[in-house]
């Protein structure tokens, strides 16, 4: 006990002596808490709008400011040509294009139906589908403008309508905020609990110093308590200043328990530092752990459903996700955070994160055995 | 009882393109109390021998022991009675000086107090800097405070793998006499050292080359069996001499020695005047006959 208390304090004396560190640890959270959600936002504004009218008639003016008032869309440009309007997109200066043809009135008036063309600009994916989404809802708004106009109203509605009202639970805003400080707040653990954990082990073996510690009658176990300790109390205070930011800037607090969460974080921890511990054994180099936690860093990211949700990734790419450990923590802190589930709930979530916990610490002690 | 022993200890790396045999069939002894050199160039295998000895590296073949302990076996009992300073400085940078101190007799389970009369000499040197950080120390400084922490256990045989090597004169010899009283407290000593002039320090040493074993001996021993005369030899131009030595037909060997390049001609009573008669074309020739050092026997050996 004393040599594992020696060793923590050695760990913790090394820590607060490294201010780059001690200050990237506090600033880090603050900073892409406080960053992050602003940015990555899903919600599009301003999608610029180039209109080719060839029309030029009351309902075609309608409809251009019914797409300008939306709030959407920001009509940048005005073409007279269809040709035209493909030189404004490829100049970038459009995102969607409407071409609105002749007769668009007069068509609509006689025949009861006419066309109108959207081009989206699908360099980005996501706001192409956006954008079109939105001018179909749009379209179809001002469609349903026109048949209330034109029908009078008779006693009994001849054709059976349905009407959708939507609301969002537990999210009633949509606000994208709720969604994602969780999910950034559950990457900034990781980051601190794997990273550093890697990156502090190796330092030793570039140092040498891991060597005098081999020549001794340090134990195994205590040489790894010694590493996983500090860095598992560093992942909580990490967790810790997230969720007081979260409070404080957004306003966000768990609708379940802190307790809970807590709980999840600790065994979660366990695994993330036991996985860190276990890319450590297989780099001799800071640059080589720092490259390999890299690569592992951005699959997490990208397969743990905090940008794209996993239901609607390939089944190939689910399988990754489900062995992804950090998207089971983004999951549970979700349900904890706006749910508001309780033990039950994330009863197997708690297993599963065991299990990961079990399965990377035996791996890294395996492999430490190995190759030291 | 001997403090360390080895027998027919063999270590080889595979790379991709080749075997290197880092140390070949290697057997010696040091006995307790000893102070013991490993001499020979870069890359002879001294550090894989310090290795093998510290139980951190397995050897291929062979059989070793510490304190009558087998490196196999034992490896637990040895960790707790050696002191090893690596080559590499390997002690926490960020750490204070006093603090690694601390360190490292804590994981050994003592304490600074216990051991301090043994460091006591090395640490005073140490104490006005106490609380600064290790990686800001210099490379003298830092070499006394590994001696220090390889020691505050109390270690019954001590290896120390290039304690000198990029260390100022003045810190070597000092490093040197720590080592001689540490002796005198029944410490055995295993140091390795590239240089030849510390070789004369120990009680024995083993000369070293590409894994082997060339001869094991005090350095007295080993020098008087450099038989031949040896004659230092200088002149204005020193590339060309070397050349010309070199081409002369009575020459032996001959290799550069500081300001000098140190001669061995295959004659018995060889005669100067005709040397000197050859190397006519050079100017301001010196030929001096001269004492051979363990350089001289090193390179003779290496020549065989």
């Amino acid at each position: 006990m004393r040599i594992l208390k020696f060793l923590l304090r050695k760990e913790f004396l090394q820590i607060f002596r490294n201010k780059l560190m001690i200050r990237m640890i506090f600033a880090v959270p603050v900073i892409q808490l406080i960053l992050l959600p602003f940015a990555a936002n899903y919600e599009m504004k301003n999608i610029n709008l180039c209109i080719v009218d060839h029309d030029h008639s009351e309902y075609s003016r309608n409809l251009t400011y019914k797409f300008t008032s939306s709030g959407y869309f920001q009509l940048t440009a005005i073409a007279d040509s269809y040709k035209k309007a493909l030189k404004v997109i490829e100049e970038d200066r459009a995102d969607l294009i409407i071409e609105i043809p002749e007769g668009f009135e007069r068509e609509l008036i006689r025949d009861n139906q006419t066309k109108v063309m959207l081009i989206a600009n699908a360099i980005n994916g996501q706001t192409s589908g956006l954008s079109v989404s939105y001018a179909n809802s749009i379209i179809n708004d001002f469609n349903s403008d026109i048949r209330a106009k034109w029908i009078q109203i008779p006693r009994i509605n001849p054709q059976p309508m349905i009407e959708i009202t939507t609301s969002n639970w537990f999210n009633p805003k949509m606000n994208y905020k709720y969604f994602m400080v969780p999910g950034v707040l559950v990457l900034l653990v990781t980051l601190v609990g794997f990273l550093l954990t890697a990156i502090n082990v190796v330092k030793e073996k570039e140092d040498g110093t891991i060597e005098q510690l081999n020549v001794s009658p340090i134990k195994k176990y205590q040489f790894i308590l010694g590493k996983l300790i500090p860095f598992w109390i560093l992942g909580n205070i990490v967790l810790s200043v997230g969720f007081i930011i979260s409070y404080v800037v957004y306003g966000i607090y768990p609708a379940g328990s802190y307790l809970l969460i807590y709980l999840f974080a600790a065994i979660y921890l366990i695994g993330l530092l036991g996985f860190g511990l276990f890319v450590s054994t297989l780099a001799e180099t800071q640059q080589q752990a720092m490259f390999i936690s890299y690569f592992f860093m951005t699959i997490f990211i990208l397969l743990g459903g905090l940008f794209a949700p996993i239901d609607n990734m390939p089944d190939w790419a689910k399988i990754l996700a489900y062995l992804n450990p950090v998207s089971y923590f983004i999951e549970v802190m979700r349900m904890i955070v706006l749910k508001g589930s309780g033990f039950m709930d994330i009863l197997k979530y708690l297993g599963i994160i065991s299990l990961f916990a079990a399965g990377f610490n035996l791996l890294a002690i395996f492999n430490y055995k190995k190759t030291v | 009882m001997n403090a360390i022993e080895l027998n027919n200890i063999t270590k080889t790396y595979t790379t991709k393109n080749n075997i290197i045999n880092a140390v070949d069939d290697i057997s010696f002894s040091v006995d307790e109390g000893e102070l013991f050199g490993l001499i020979g160039p870069d890359g002879s295998g001294k550090t894989s021998i310090f290795r093998i000895l510290t139980t951190v590296l397995l050897a291929d073949k062979g059989t070793a022991t510490v304190m009558g302990l087998d490196v196999l076996k034992d490896f637990k009992a040895i960790r707790t009675i050696v002191g090893y300073m690596p080559g590499r400085f390997s002690l926490y940078q960020d750490l204070t000086v006093e603090e690694n101190l601390n360190f490292f007799a804590t994981i050994f389970n003592t304490t600074i107090q216990e051991n301090y009369d043994l460091v006591a000499d090395i640490y005073k040197q140490l104490e006005p800097f106490k609380n600064r950080r290790a990686g800001k120390l210099s490379g003298g400084m830092k070499q006394k405070l590994a001696l220090s922490c390889a020691l505050i256990h109390k270690p019954k045989v001590l290896f120390l793998d290039e304690p000198t090597t990029g260390v100022d004169p003045v810190s070597r010899k000092e490093f040197w006499e720590m080592l001689k009283r540490l002796k005198t407290q029944g410490i055995s000593i295993l140091v390795s050292t590239p240089y030849m002039d510390e070789a004369n320090l120990c009680d024995r040493i083993a000369l070293i080359q590409t894994g082997k074993i060339l001869e094991i001996d005090t350095p007295q021993n080993i020098v008087n069996r450099f038989d031949k005369n040896l004659y230092a030899v200088k002149s204005k131009s020193m590339f060309n001499l070397l050349n010309d030595l070199r081409a002369y037909s009575k020459t032996e060997s001959c290799f550069a020695f500081g300001q000098y390049h140190h001669l061995v001609l295959n004659e018995k009573y060889p005669d100067i005047n005709e040397l000197k008669s050859y190397l006519k074309n050079h100017t301001e020739i010196e030929i001096e006959l001269v004492k051979p050092g363990i350089e001289d026997r090193f390179m003779q050996l290496m020549k065989k």
